[in-house]
């Protein structure tokens, strides 16, 4: 008999995903081989914008083990146009977007043409023999320019290159005061424009995609996020029966949002199985992927905050070009949007505006990426704060505790429209600013200012929240999102006493069946290894919204706890006609029924057998322990913290350091210690890679110059340092469990503490910004001429250096 | 051009094109897929496996080259049914995520350890500086190694991976270090 005293949530259990995955014993997309499987390789555009005036594909053809060609003018037909779910206006302009492109390219990357042979190989070497006739057209790359009168358009046919403005006014809405007249009274008023530069979400598995069509249904494995929106987007972007179409998301090597997308890829590939009726697969190299996998941010953000002299925000200003790239992909229009919600962050601002258009370039497709809208906002936000905090000559800690809402006036409606329902700012700072040893840091930094030291110290500070948890389907409705947020989970208890857990969220690293195991035993009284969790094929788990926007456990998670409800609920009627009692007699508790006040009692595994062999249930109770249940969460969820960060820079050199990261992070409360500082550690290191060292750059033609790792610096772990990590536990009001969500926190709050800490420590020499990535020859040239700009030196692909430890030349040879 | 390799103490001999890269070889021609292919210019290391005993990216190797060779891979660690310490200890602090990078990190923290049995943080980190981790942020990761170096005493190596021929010493020792791990 298995059954659980001391209560599961909360535990740091270690992962059952480990085991296959420390062994090689695991099924990524590409690892799947089935008899007659042809393989696909895609030719690319290498220009960013050009018609397409010939493609002769006959020698390829004649090319040993070849079977097909394919161009998008042979399947133009039937590929239709990738979908895009978010049309954040009515009158939002969108390209026509085929998986292979027809006529003409975009951006360089797009795919031309297919070869379809017997080896990868093969189909990699027939590409060099397609000869493809290119007639080049001006490249539109700049956001501030693409939007003037007159200028070369990304798509002539559009006859602009804005997609859409979107706009949101308190003194519109009723939820605060007019900015403009707020600007015009206010004592102090800060202007600043920020640049979030393009970034590309990196995730480890390069994307693979198999189609077998040889069933009765089209079975596509695909390295995804998102099974089941693929399988209903597939459905309606071909025009082939929903139900003759089976999703399989097997194993999936990191998402990072990178794989929150229905792509070309997976479209032709389906394609060019039905058509040859045989199974085929693509797997993508990772030049291919850095180049052609949809990227992320990519804003110019303008802000202006009007305050009071004692530094109370009076109102907030923000104007934003985002850049969407060649083309809408599935959410791209709204990840900007997002950020509409989280600009005024934890702050009380009584008048604000927010307006974003959406600008096309032929650059790659951006879409979501890890925090995807929220920590652009962060990041503005938070640099804006230091800048006002310089102004009034006050400290920024200060300045931020003056304005943020305070904990006993939760729950509070904000500027923007959102019900925050708890929080508490004061108690995540205190411990963060006692680990950091804040009073200890500040002295040192003044001390080495005095001295003159050349590598001085500065303190970056992010008092974040974020809106997560996607999403209340009306909201989504109110936003002319696509599709709702719910999301779905459901329990089958076995005749043994064993459970499957169907969960509708598919996990990509995360950890959802020791999460989802975890809830269960507490919520049945059963073992955490009687637990089993199904997921990630739309067959054995055929409704779900997938994982993305920090939503499993707050969304998905709940779902689970609403199914076991019902599964207890339905143990009860039965216990009670086993023992002979009412149900309103009986108490649950450890995976046992017990009638009050005696010792007579059932266990649910014992419920589960009188249930499988259904000889004497109560009249009108069918044979079965199964539920299901579909969960709409009634508001986000606001998980909240305070980072803190001590950069040293060299002055003589502009290399930056980490010397001390400590954050205090509230995501309510924990269900697995483990699994949620593992989601912080590796939000901090994207969000400090944005800082320091990733950028996605392209050349005067529209060529990423950033299309491999030499280039495109994901930090390795001599980038990083080790991050003192601690939690404060204010428990969500708004579901069952009082969990926030993790997933995206720390990328979102990290960006904007690493690049106050930079300026803070060099803010003396007159230097009033760096752009991101701040590099050391950025640094380096902030501090000599105090020009803050991306561009001149350093604004190369890999920020001139690289990952290289310059204070160890033996290292860097050793990189290899 | 044919090659006799030992893959995780299994000899096999075919004919390969002379440009198959060996990571190539073991995924498509033996099945071994547990070795995974990150990236095309050599950063990720995800598919780092040992190549008598010391650690290559098979990316950067062909086949060829390792004709008469003894490769390990991840598949290769456990033995009866037991996991290598630094399997344990990747498992027991956290250390993997989406786990894409992992049979790689694993086979570069052995080699790491190898020549220094009880690094220090900023050892790991510059050892496994050739492998890319994009989900953990390394901090478990380095957790891992510094744990499975006081496991396995007195270390790692090509003598203790050896696995084929007549020397066997290897073997019983890595079952007693597993046994340590626990």
């Amino acid at each position: 008999m298995t059954s659980t005293i001391e209560p599961e949530v909360g535990k740091a259990r270690l992962r059952k995903e480990d085991a296959r995955l420390i062994t090689g014993r695991t099924r990524w997309t590409d690892n799947i081989t089935l008899p007659g499987m042809l393989h696909m390789a895609v030719l690319r555009s290498p220009s960013a914008h050009a018609r397409i005036t010939s493609i002769d594909a006959e020698e390829a053809k004649r090319a040993s083990g070849v079977v097909a060609v394919i161009t998008g003018a042979d399947i133009a037909d039937e590929q239709g146009s990738l979908p895009c779910a978010w049309p954040i206006t009515p009158d939002m302009k969108s390209p026509g977007a085929p998986s292979i492109a027809v006529d003409h390219v975009a951006f360089a990357g797009e795919a031309i043409a297919v070869v379809v042979a017997r080896s990868a190989a093969e189909a990699h070497d027939a590409l060099e023999l397609i000869d493809v006739d290119l007639k080049d057209l001006p490249v539109v790359l700049d956001m501030d320019e693409a939007i003037k009168e007159g200028t070369d358009l990304a798509h002539p046919d559009l006859g602009t290159n804005t997609s859409a403005t979107w706009v949101f006014d308190s003194g519109e809405a009723g939820s605060g005061g007019d900015v403009e007249q707020a600007i015009s009274e206010a004592e102090v008023v800060v202007r600043r424009r920020f640049r979030q530069q393009r970034l590309i979400p990196g995730f480890m598995e390069p994307r693979s995609v198999v189609v077998d069509p040889t069933g009765e249904q089209f079975t596509m494995w695909s390295s995804t996020q998102v099974p089941h929106i693929l399988r209903l987007m597939l459905a309606m972007t071909l025009a082939v029966p929903e139900h003759k179409v089976r999703v399989i998301a097997p194993d999936v090597g990191g998402g990072f949002g990178g794989k929150l997308q229905v792509t070309p890829e997976e479209v032709f590939t389906f394609l060019a199985a039905r058509k040859l009726g045989k199974p085929v697969k693509w797997t993508e190299s990772r030049s291919e992927s850095l180049l052609s996998a949809h990227h992320g941010r990519d804003q110019i953000q303008r802000l202006t905050v009007a305050a009071r002299r004692d530094g109370t925000v009076t109102g907030l200003k923000v104007d934003l070009l985002a850049d969407m790239g060649a083309y809408l992909r599935l959410v791209s229009p709204g990840v900007p949007v997002l950020g509409a919600f989280m600009f005024n962050a934890i702050y009380k601002i009584p008048a604000y505006r927010f307006s974003c258009t959406n600008v096309f370039t032929n650059k790659t497709p951006t879409d979501a990426y890890r925090g995807a809208g929220r920590p652009e906002a962060t990041f503005a936000i938070e640099r804006m704060m230091d800048e006002l905090a310089v102004e009034l000559d006050m400290d920024p800690l200060e300045i931020r505790e003056k304005n943020w809402i305070k904990h006993e006036e939760f729950p509070y409606t904000t500027v923007s429209t959102l019900t925050y329902d708890s929080g508490n700012y004061e108690a995540a700072t205190e411990k963060a600013k006692a680990l950091f040893d804040y009073d200890g840091l500040r002295r040192e930094q003044a001390e080495r200012r005095e001295r003159g030291d050349k590598v001085q110290l500065g303190i970056g500070i992010s008092t974040f929240t974020e809106m997560c948890g996607l999403a209340p389907s009306r909201v989504l409705g109110s936003l002319a999102y696509g599709a709702g947020g719910w999301e779905h989970a459901s329990i089958r208890m076995l005749p043994t006493g064993k459970v499957e857990v169907v969960s509708g969220a598919t996990p990509h690293g995360q950890g959802h069946e020791t999460a989802w195991s975890q809830i269960v035993a507490d919520q049945l009284g059963v073992g955490f290894d009687d637990v089993e969790v199904l997921h990630g094929d739309t067959q054995s788990s055929p409704k779900g919204m997938d994982t993305y926007g920090s939503r499993s456990l707050v969304v998905g998670g709940i779902a689970v706890v609403k199914a076991a409800e019902k599964v207890v609920a339905k143990a009860r009627t039965i216990a009670a006609h086993m023992m002979e009692c009412s149900p309103d007699d009986l108490e649950f508790a450890g995976g046992k029924f017990t009638v009050r006040g005696t010792d007579k009692s059932t266990a649910i595994q014992d419920i589960a057998l009188a249930v499988f062999a259904a000889h004497d249930l109560p009249d009108g109770v069918e044979p079965s322990l199964d539920s299901q249940a579909s969960y709409d969460p009634e508001n986000f969820s606001f998980p909240h913290g305070t980072h803190l960060c001590a950069m040293e820079v060299d002055t003589e050199t502009g290399s930056v350091s980490v010397r001390k990261y400590v954050c205090v992070d509230d995501v309510g409360t924990v269900v697995n210690p483990n699994i949620v500082e593992g989601q912080i550690h590796g939000g901090l290191a994207q969000g400090i890679a944005q800082a320091l060292y990733e950028e996605a750059v392209h050349d005067e033609s529209g060529t990423l110059t950033t299309g491999t790792f030499a280039d495109y610096l994901i930090p390795s772990a001599a980038d990083l340092p080790s991050f003192e990590t601690d939690r404060t536990e204010t428990p969500s009001t708004t579901n069952p469990l009082g969990v926030k969500g993790v997933g995206e926190a720390g990328t979102i709050a990290s960006t904007p503490a690493v690049v106050n800490a930079v300026l803070d420590a060099v803010r003396q020499y007159g230097v009033t910004d760096i752009e991101m990535p701040c590099t050391p020859m950025r640094v380096w040239q902030a501090i000599q001429t105090g020009a803050s700009k991306a561009g001149g030196i350093g604004a190369e692909s890999g920020g001139g250096l690289g990952s290289i430890d310059v204070n160890s030349s033996d290292i860097a040879g050793g990189a290899q | 051009m044919r090659i006799t390799v030992t893959v995780d103490g299994t000899s096999y001999t075919d004919d390969v094109e002379p440009r198959t890269l060996l990571v190539h070889y073991l995924r498509e021609r033996l099945g071994k897929v547990g070795t995974v292919v990150g990236c095309d210019t050599s950063n990720c290391g995800a598919c780092t496996v040992h190549l008598d005993g010391q650690s290559v990216k098979s990316c950067s190797v062909l086949a060829v080259q390792a004709d008469g060779a003894e490769v390990g891979t991840i598949e290769g660690l456990a033995r009866d049914g037991q996991l290598h310490p630094i399997q344990q200890a990747f498992h027991d602090n956290h250390a993997l995520q989406c786990g894409f990078c992992t049979p790689g990190m694993i086979m570069q923290s052995l080699d790491l350890l190898a020549e220094n049995p009880d690094p220090d943080e900023k050892a790991v980190r510059e050892g496994i500086e050739g492998n890319l981790c994009r989900c953990t942020g390394y901090q478990n990761i380095v957790r891992a190694v510094q744990d499975a170096a006081h496991h396995m005493r007195p270390g790692a190596g090509p003598e203790a991976e050896r696995v084929s021929g007549t020397d066997t010493a290897g073997a019983p020792r890595t079952a007693d270090i597993a046994g340590g791990g626990e």
